[in-house]
């Protein structure tokens, strides 16, 4: 094995411990934060497995868009007196 | 018990997809390696061996005796297109997604941003009425309010950049659309006033999906086929050198961005009490 596919197999765990960590954590903003985590790495492994067509848009929808419209709805959720 | 169930499938999947990658013989798990693959098994030899060149000159001299002995495989191999000087490709656009997303698989595409457009109109379906921004719970401070507004500027003109570039570099019409949004969701987040004219980005959105057929429409006029590549195509490389496929592009990135920019100013607005 090369280091290459050493480092996109380490990747992959660590994607799947910070999936993991997202379901578990007490906070949804923390939650929120790790799948934008995972989305980050998944744009890496996306470029360094030559797809970069796919690592630019995941990069705009999966770790931009997608997290923010999470973060504006859990604010608005804690006007609303609730515990995020 | 959930967690211990779960990480353990996780790992079952993990030990599965590596068993299949890693070993060595011939198990049906295996994957063939990278271009060991037999191809004529797979897809229909005539798309492996058709060549983008032809009509250019090139792949149409017909190699000479001695080169012909020298390399037999010669006359399978396509002319090679060289960036900055290929001429008149079949598709002349260098980023080989692009050449298969709007011109091979034109119409795929068409489906995709129908998708997108109805998930947009489900979305303002449901947030329709008259309605007022949603207050966030937070007050923007000063560096966030004046530092969007400048990052707001770069965020177009890079959005603009990548669906244009779109046939040359990675990206096109669906990350450019994004990152016009996300630039609008800014200002969202910036300002607890802003709100987009939604209209506005309505009637764009209905203007540029209905070019994007007449485009599709043309080209079925001239070349015969919906979504023909019918403009000429230059240098391979050039901005204006890939036909169609940058004006569709650029057609599909307003579309994209004013729809999702209309989600977005669904999900910042809240109803009005009566």
């Amino acid at each position: 094995m090369s280091m290459m596919e050493l480092l996109q197999l380490a990747m992959g765990v660590v994607m799947v411990v910070l999936g993991i960590v997202a379901i578990n954590s007490k906070k949804k903003i923390t939650s929120v934060i790790m799948l934008s985590a995972i989305s980050m790495l998944a744009v890496v492994l996306f470029v360094v497995m030559r797809a970069p067509d796919v690592a630019i848009t995941e990069a705009v929808i999966g770790s931009g868009l997608v997290t923010v419209l999470f973060v504006f709805t859990l604010f608005s959720k804690k006007k609303e007196g609730e515990d995020v | 018990m959930k967690q211990v169930v779960s990480i353990l499938l996780v790992v079952a999947l993990g030990v599965f997809v590596f068993l299949a990658l890693y070993t060595g013989d011939h198990s049906p798990l295996q994957f063939t390696p990278y271009g060991e693959a037999d191809l004529s098994t797979r897809v229909s030899q005539r798309f492996v061996d058709k060549t983008v060149t032809l009509g250019m000159g090139e792949a149409e001299t017909a190699p000479d005796a001695q080169a012909e002995a020298d390399a037999p495989a010669f006359e399978a191999m396509p002319a090679l297109v060289v960036y900055g000087e290929t001429r008149d490709a079949e598709t002349g656009s260098a980023n080989m997604v692009t050449s298969i997303v709007v011109n091979y698989r034109s119409f795929d595409t068409l489906g995709e941003v129908t998708v997108l457009f109805i998930a947009a109109f489900g979305v303002g379906l449901l947030l329709s009425g008259k309605r007022k921004r949603q207050q966030p719970a937070y007050e923007p401070s000063f560096i966030l309010k004046h530092g969007a507004r400048i990052v707001f500027g770069i965020m177009v003109v890079f959005g603009v950049y990548v669906f244009i570039h779109g046939h040359l570099t990675p990206g096109g019409g669906f990350p450019g659309g994004s990152i016009i949004a996300a630039a609008i969701l800014l200002l969202y987040i910036a300002d607890n006033e802003f709100q987009a004219k939604v209209k506005t980005f309505k009637i764009l959105e209905g203007v540029a999906g209905s070019l994007y057929v007449i485009a599709g429409l043309l080209g079925l006029v001239i070349g015969g086929y919906f979504l023909q590549n019918f403009l000429p195509t230059g240098v391979v490389g050039d901005l204006v050198s890939a036909g169609v496929i940058p004006i569709v592009y650029i057609l599909i990135g307003l579309k994209v961005g004013s729809e999702l920019t209309g989600v977005i100013a669904g999900f910042a607005t809240e109803e009005e009490a009566e």
